[in-house]
């Protein structure tokens, strides 16, 4: 994926004198894994798509601290908070979007209550602003009368209580939206939460990613949408080891709405 | 003087039963105000509300229609044969018999109603023993369901068989006491169940009938105080905990975890270039003394609200069906948790009693119940919170004995120490550049 997309960072917006409409917080995963920055490209292709007046912040980006809180280490998550807080402060930010429900949750919920308040929205969420307000189209092109079964990330869903966003969005691609046996509150886990991602599971018969991948390709999709890169590994990974991954996609919703107007 | 005897006996009875159900009960209460303070005062409205729904209203257990819909039968049934309850106790202080009969053809229907709900709650129960013990429900199996828990299970289904029988078996002899004319059966109430078993006791004597409707009187009475009573040593105790419960639960959404406020304070301070390394701490509730331990490996670490969790845990495994680490083979079971918690306070409790204050006893709830293996299995993923019928967070619990793992004994998995230097040093949990963040713009 050799194509520049242009990104403006706030420090540019600052030096400029210039206040961007809203953040993209990139996240970990968003800027340095190898999927995932697929998913931020085309939900930055998107924001442009839609005119949006926003900024990154680049090498002033850090860790939101999400996975050292759920692995216990709230030192760590402290540090990284008010870290990231003072450059969001000094920023003035307001508005903050991010394509990681882990960012999203830990920005939303988590900052607050040490000094970092913003109107914090999962890309989902967003995108279905932007479609509500008509700034951005959603239309079914290549993947119209798909299949496809929409994952919920439990960062987003049971956690957050979004499970509508990235629903309205997939039905706006005039596709054919299955939910899987476990959907929206019932939800499994990928195995990816709590810091799992970045250990090996503990013994046992099975891995969670392959149970979910399970569900999923039991109501036998042509996709299986994500709204999360952890999810979108541990799924992907699924796919491999179930020998699917030449008729089963894993795309993350913002793939899915930029590549269907092949953006 | 004789003829008072039963009501003498009758008082003295419900005087102990009640008096030692009390007892207990304070030791309850005291054992989970041994946990750490919480806010759970605020939006006092919104807790109402919960409580009226979760823990009244079972709008949680009928999620899972089969066991939920029999359960609200049963739960119906015994708060509403309590009025029942309410009668018996009236007619054995004073020794009257059906006190409320002068309710004429409401009492009818009173009784009528009891009547119909004692089959429902007879055959509810019958269900529910054939879920555990015959079609065997996997989580009525897990590995910490052996021994007592199993045992107490079917213990609670057994009284509320034997007492509902009973209550039908006193109603069916009274019907016939009634029939015949005895003295002081006047004719009172409907029967529409147990005329159906009345027959049965056709062509027995007055005398024997008057034997079996007091005996029958007599032991529902007394297994009523004695299941009181029972509550206190078995999980049955959601009866009365799953509406505190309900009302202090977490109202926050389920993603966020709570702040460590001594962690905030000491970050602060290393955040702050004005501040004194060399200054004393000018700490508030914090005076001198040992410094706050960060998270938990005993139960005294854990805040009352997550003891109160532990002793309104009913066992009905849920949370553990729908654990992704235990459906998947993991040694987690988020209902273990619970149940650790409360065996672990119970003996911190008999410690107390027996010797006035806490004195260690070389155990923790740490290693000693839950061993790190299940807490690192965790994806904190909600499903257990979601799930709970009455508000339980067993995921709170997991997270503040990591918290003890990781900044007390730096005894968190290698992969994740790695994760965390990864942060620590560079901003993100794997070996990228920080300043290498914005690359993926023109790669």
């Amino acid at each position: 994926m050799s194509e520049t997309v242009k990104v403006p960072t706030m420090a540019e917006y600052l030096a400029e004198g210039k206040k961007p409409e809203v953040l993209f917080w990139v996240g970990c995963a968003g800027s340095f894994d190898d999927r995932a920055k697929k998913i931020t490209k085309a939900f930055v292709k998107l924001l442009h798509n839609a005119n949006v007046d926003f900024a990154v912040l680049g090498t002033e980006e850090s860790c939101t601290g999400d996975p050292a809180k759920r692995a216990g280490n709230e030192f760590l998550f402290q540090m990284q908070a008010v870290t990231n807080i003072e450059v969001l402060n000094a920023y003035e930010i307001k508005k903050v979007v991010t394509a990681c429900p882990h960012c999203f949750n830990t920005l939303k919920n988590e900052y607050p209550v040490l000094g970092g308040d913003y109107d914090v929205m999962h890309h989902t969420q967003f995108l279905k602003s932007l479609l509500d307000e008509g700034r951005l189209k959603v239309e079914g092109g290549k993947f119209k009368g798909k299949r496809i079964t929409f994952h919920d990330p439990c960062y987003l869903g049971r956690a957050n209580n979004v499970y509508e966003a990235p629903r309205d969005l997939l039905r706006k691609l005039e596709v054919e939206l299955v939910e899987m046996k476990r959907c929206k509150r019932n939800g499994l886990c990928c195995g990816a939460g709590g810091a799992q991602m970045f250990k090996e599971p503990e013994p046992g018969d099975k891995d969670v990613n392959v149970e979910r991948t399970e569900d999923a390709l039991e109501v036998k999709p042509d996709i299986i949408a994500a709204g999360c890169p952890f999810c979108n590994t541990m799924m992907t990974d699924g796919v491999k080891s179930k020998e699917k991954e030449k008729s089963v996609e894993v795309l993350d919703v913002a793939e899915l709405i930029a590549n269907a107007q092949d953006l | 003087m004789l003829q008072y005897i039963p009501n003498i006996l009758f008082i003295l009875i419900l005087g102990v039963g009640i008096g030692y159900f009390t007892k207990n009960i304070r030791k309850v209460i005291r054992n989970i105000r041994l946990g750490k303070d919480v806010e759970r005062s605020n939006n006092k409205k919104e807790r109402f509300k919960n409580m009226l729904m979760i823990a009244l209203g079972q709008s949680k257990m009928v999620r899972r229609p089969i066991s939920g819909i029999l359960h609200v039968v049963v739960y119906i049934g015994f708060i509403i044969i309590n009025i029942e309850v309410l009668e018996i106790i009236i007619d054995g202080i004073l020794g009257t018999h059906r006190i409320f009969a002068f309710l004429g053809g409401f009492y009818d229907f009173l009784i009528a109603s009891f009547e119909v709900l004692a089959l429902l709650v007879l055959v509810g129960v019958i269900i529910f023993w054939t879920r555990r013990n015959i079609i065997k429900l996997k989580r009525f199996w897990n590995p910490e369901m052996k021994g007592w828990p199993k045992n107490d299970g079917n213990l609670i289904l057994y009284f509320e068989m034997i007492l509902m029988t009973l209550f039908l078996v006193m109603n069916a002899a009274d019907l016939q006491l009634q029939e015949l004319g005895a003295d002081h059966y006047s004719k009172a109430g409907a029967y529409p169940i147990s005329q159906i078993i009345s027959p049965l006791f056709n062509g027995m004597s007055e005398l024997s009938l008057i034997i079996l409707e007091r005996t029958s009187w007599w032991l529902h009475i007394i297994g009523i105080i004695i299941f009181l009573n029972y509550l206190y040593f078995s999980k049955h105790l959601h009866i009365l905990l799953a509406f505190p419960n309900t009302y202090y639960g977490d109202l926050n959404p389920k993603g966020e975890l709570d702040n460590l406020e001594a962690v905030t304070n000491e970050v602060k301070l290393m955040m702050d270039p004005s501040a004194d390394p060399f200054a004393a701490p000018v700490d508030d509730d914090q005076t001198e003394g040992e410094p706050e331990k960060f998270g938990a490996s005993d139960v005294t670490d854990l805040n009352w609200v997550q003891l109160l969790n532990a002793y309104t845990c009913t066992e009905c495994g849920r949370c553990t069906s729908e654990c992704p680490a235990n459906q998947t083979g993991k040694k987690l079971s988020p209902r273990k948790i619970m149940m650790d918690t409360r065996d672990r306070l119970k003996e911190v409790g008999d410690i107390i009693d027996k010797n006035g204050s806490f004195v260690p006893d070389g155990k923790e709830l740490l290693n000693d119940y839950i061993t790190p293996e299940e807490l690192w299995a965790c994806t904190s993923c909600n499903a257990c919170v979601e799930t709970c019928p009455v508000s339980i967070s067993p995921l709170s619990i997991i997270i503040d004995m990591r918290r003890y793992l990781v900044m007390e004994q730096s005894a968190a998995p290698s992969d994740l120490n790695n994760m965390m230097s990864n942060i620590e040093n560079n901003g993100a949990p794997w070996p990228f550049n920080q300043m290498d963040r914005l690359n993926w713009s023109d790669e």
